[in-house]
């Protein structure tokens, strides 16, 4: 397209209030992207995946008295392969979490996950312990954290609401665009071994390093 | 050649699995049940080995949800492994708590209020409600009823959860027992909530058991599947509501008569058969049990201190000695054994868990059944992982 042309017809905005007023005469103008992202929003399906104590909290989430529901994500899925989200919910030990990784790489894109629990998140009470992984982050890209020892189910459909918020928040090309819709990214996660005295790799380094402590020089 | 030679279990003296490689058999299939499997209950594997749709082997395996609790509990302190007793068994964190409060109070000589005594069975007593629904519920949704009995089950749960809530400040994990009494004292408007939830769940337990106590596809399905016999039981140390579906009397509410539940009237019931339909039923006769307990503690709450004065939290530190405490939990005999050396810190810290010695005899109960089947007698033990793996 040429200079002349894109100056002969300077694009259309539209503003807020004026969609808001088509819409209430029956007119939706809407863009692909939108579209997309109030789709997937609205349709995360989690995957039946339950760990420790936050798993019940997550059943009880899904019942009457919380009813998941509303927000579209009722149906969960036994197969990873027809689920959305992850929810690790509960203590990740050493011994699950190459399984834990290998149901996130079953799971095809787009797909989220949520650390749900502070054990999920760093280890939690039992960061102590020989035997279990001091944050499913090591390994997986988490989206939500949600803190608590459980969490109640109201913060877990806190965490859905914020997963929605940042789902509404993609776009659809461009360099901002999320992980399954470009082509420089990396899906799938390494699956650890286990080594002699830790999983080999302890970390998947494209999703976490290690913090660096700086110290500020004293004069 | 008799047809007992040919079913997978007949005529082979004792061995259940062979090579099986005439006409009638193929090979035999190896199915791996977990970790992440919708029906089992956390993260349990079961390595099942299959003739068709025969169960001829299963081999448990246990360590995804190991916690390292007992190893934790050696290096804090007395009162510090409180809060990581509610993760044990994360859906009675009463009776974990009064287990290992019982424990510790024995080891210290610390004698208990009777106010507290009569608010820990108030709380026991629901938690056993509570654990029966839910697994009700689960076991139902592992049967295929899908959603309804379970919605129902946490119905009930979030009722109990909103008193417990207000009474600790936490719906799951309570941390609500202390060595010589409990934390808070109980409101007269707790009582009375926790009053008309009581009078309340016969209701709730006419309703549920109409909808599935004598349901043909319930008794079709659990009725003389995964049997256990009172001798296998007793000799592998079951205990709880699964010893007794086979009939053997042992409650230790009655047999070690601990706290103040001997003046209590109440019965004990007993299944015939050891089966699943057994294990359910015994559970909801042991609610109904459990509404009369509550029903006579609730009115016969003494005033009083909920705490001894005596009792000492912090620099706690018992002389040298050991003790083990025990109570009846709802999924069996829960005991802390521990050992003390006169530091801070219990020198050995063990925890007698249910569910996992109930457990142990999954594959004696599954041999010869279906696969389908090995899903509901899974269903039936009533494990819970955090306890199994610890």
């Amino acid at each position: 397209m040429s200079d002349a042309a894109q100056n002969s017809s300077p694009p259309v905005t539209i503003t807020d209030e004026e969609r808001a007023e088509l819409r209430r005469q029956g007119i939706l103008l809407t863009s692909l992207q939108e579209l997309y992202t109030w789709g997937c929003s609205n349709s995360v399906w989690p995957l039946n995946f339950g760990l420790a104590c936050c798993a019940i909290e997550m059943i009880a989430a899904s019942m009457a008295r919380f009813d998941i529901a509303r927000f579209g994500s009722e149906v969960f899925r036994p197969s990873p392969r027809q689920a959305d989200l992850l929810i690790v919910s509960g203590t990740v030990t050493k011994k699950m979490a190459p399984q834990v990784i290998r149901l996130w790489n079953q799971m095809p894109e787009p797909k989220y996950c949520i650390a749900m629990g502070a054990c999920a998140i760093s280890g939690g009470p039992f960061k102590q312990g020989y035997n279990v992984l001091k944050g499913i982050d090591r390994f997986i890209p988490v989206d939500i954290y949600i803190p608590g020892c459980p969490p109640r189910p109201e913060a877990l459909l806190h965490g859905l609401l914020e997963l929605q918020k940042k789902i509404k928040g993609f776009k659809i090309s461009g360099p901002n665009a999320p992980r399954h819709l470009r082509d420089d990214q990396e899906c799938n996660c390494p699956v650890p071994e286990f080594g002699e005295h830790d999983l080999q790799p302890p970390q998947n380094p494209k999703v976490w390093t290690a913090p660096t402590i700086v110290r500020s020089e004293k004069a | 050649m008799s047809i007992s030679d040919l079913s997978p279990l007949g005529a082979q003296g004792g061995s259940h699995v062979r090579a099986v490689h005439d006409e009638f058999h193929g090979d035999l299939l190896e199915v791996s049940m977990g970790p992440h499997h919708p029906s089992t209950h956390g993260v349990f594997r079961m390595i099942v080995t299959l003739d068709g749709e025969t169960i001829v082997k299963l081999k448990p395996v246990f360590g995804y949800l190991h916690r390292n609790h007992e190893k934790l509990g050696e290096n804090t302190s007395y009162l510090g492994s409180m809060p990581y007793t509610d993760r044990l068994d994360y859906l009675c964190s009463m009776t974990n708590n009064w287990a290992y409060a019982i424990a510790v109070e024995k080891l210290a000589g610390q004698p208990v209020p009777e106010r507290a005594e009569y608010v820990r069975v108030i709380l026991a007593e629901i938690t056993r409600l509570l654990n029966h629904t839910c697994l009700a519920g689960f076991l139902m949704q592992d049967l295929g009823c899908s959603g309804t009995p379970l919605m129902y089950a946490f119905r009930e749960r979030e009722k109990i959860l909103d008193l417990f809530e207000s009474l600790s400040g936490s719906r799951m994990m309570c941390n609500y027992q202390r060595f010589g009494g409990c934390r808070v004292d109980p409101s007269a408007d707790w009582l009375e909530g926790a009053k008309q939830l009581t009078d309340g769940y016969g209701q709730f337990l006419d309703e549920f058991e109409a909808l599935l106590t004598g349901n043909e596809i319930i008794m079709a399905r659990t009725q003389g599947t995964g049997v256990l016999s009172p001798e296998l039981a007793v000799a592998a140390g079951v205990t709880g509501p699964m010893l007794r579906a086979t009939g053997v009397n042992y409650d230790l509410r009655k047999t070690d008569a601990y706290g103040v539940y001997p003046r209590f009237d109440f019965r004990v019931p007993l299944g015939a058969h050891g089966d699943v339909y057994d294990r359910y039923m015994v559970r909801v006769l042991e609610m109904r049990e459990s509404i009369k307990i509550l029903q006579q503690a609730l009115a016969g709450i003494p005033a009083g201190p909920i705490m001894d004065p005596k009792a000492k939290l912090r620099g706690f530190r018992p002389k040298a000695g050991e003790a083990y405490g025990r109570i009846e939990g709802p999924k069996g005999e829960i005991g802390f054994y521990l050992v003390s050396d006169g530091s801070p810190n219990p020198y050995r810290y063990r925890v007698r868990a249910p569910s996992f010695i109930n457990l142990t005899i999954l594959e004696d109960m599954c041999l010869g059944q279906t696969v389908a089947d090995a899903v509901i007698i899974l269903g039936s033990v009533d494990i819970v992982l955090g306890e199994v793996d610890r």
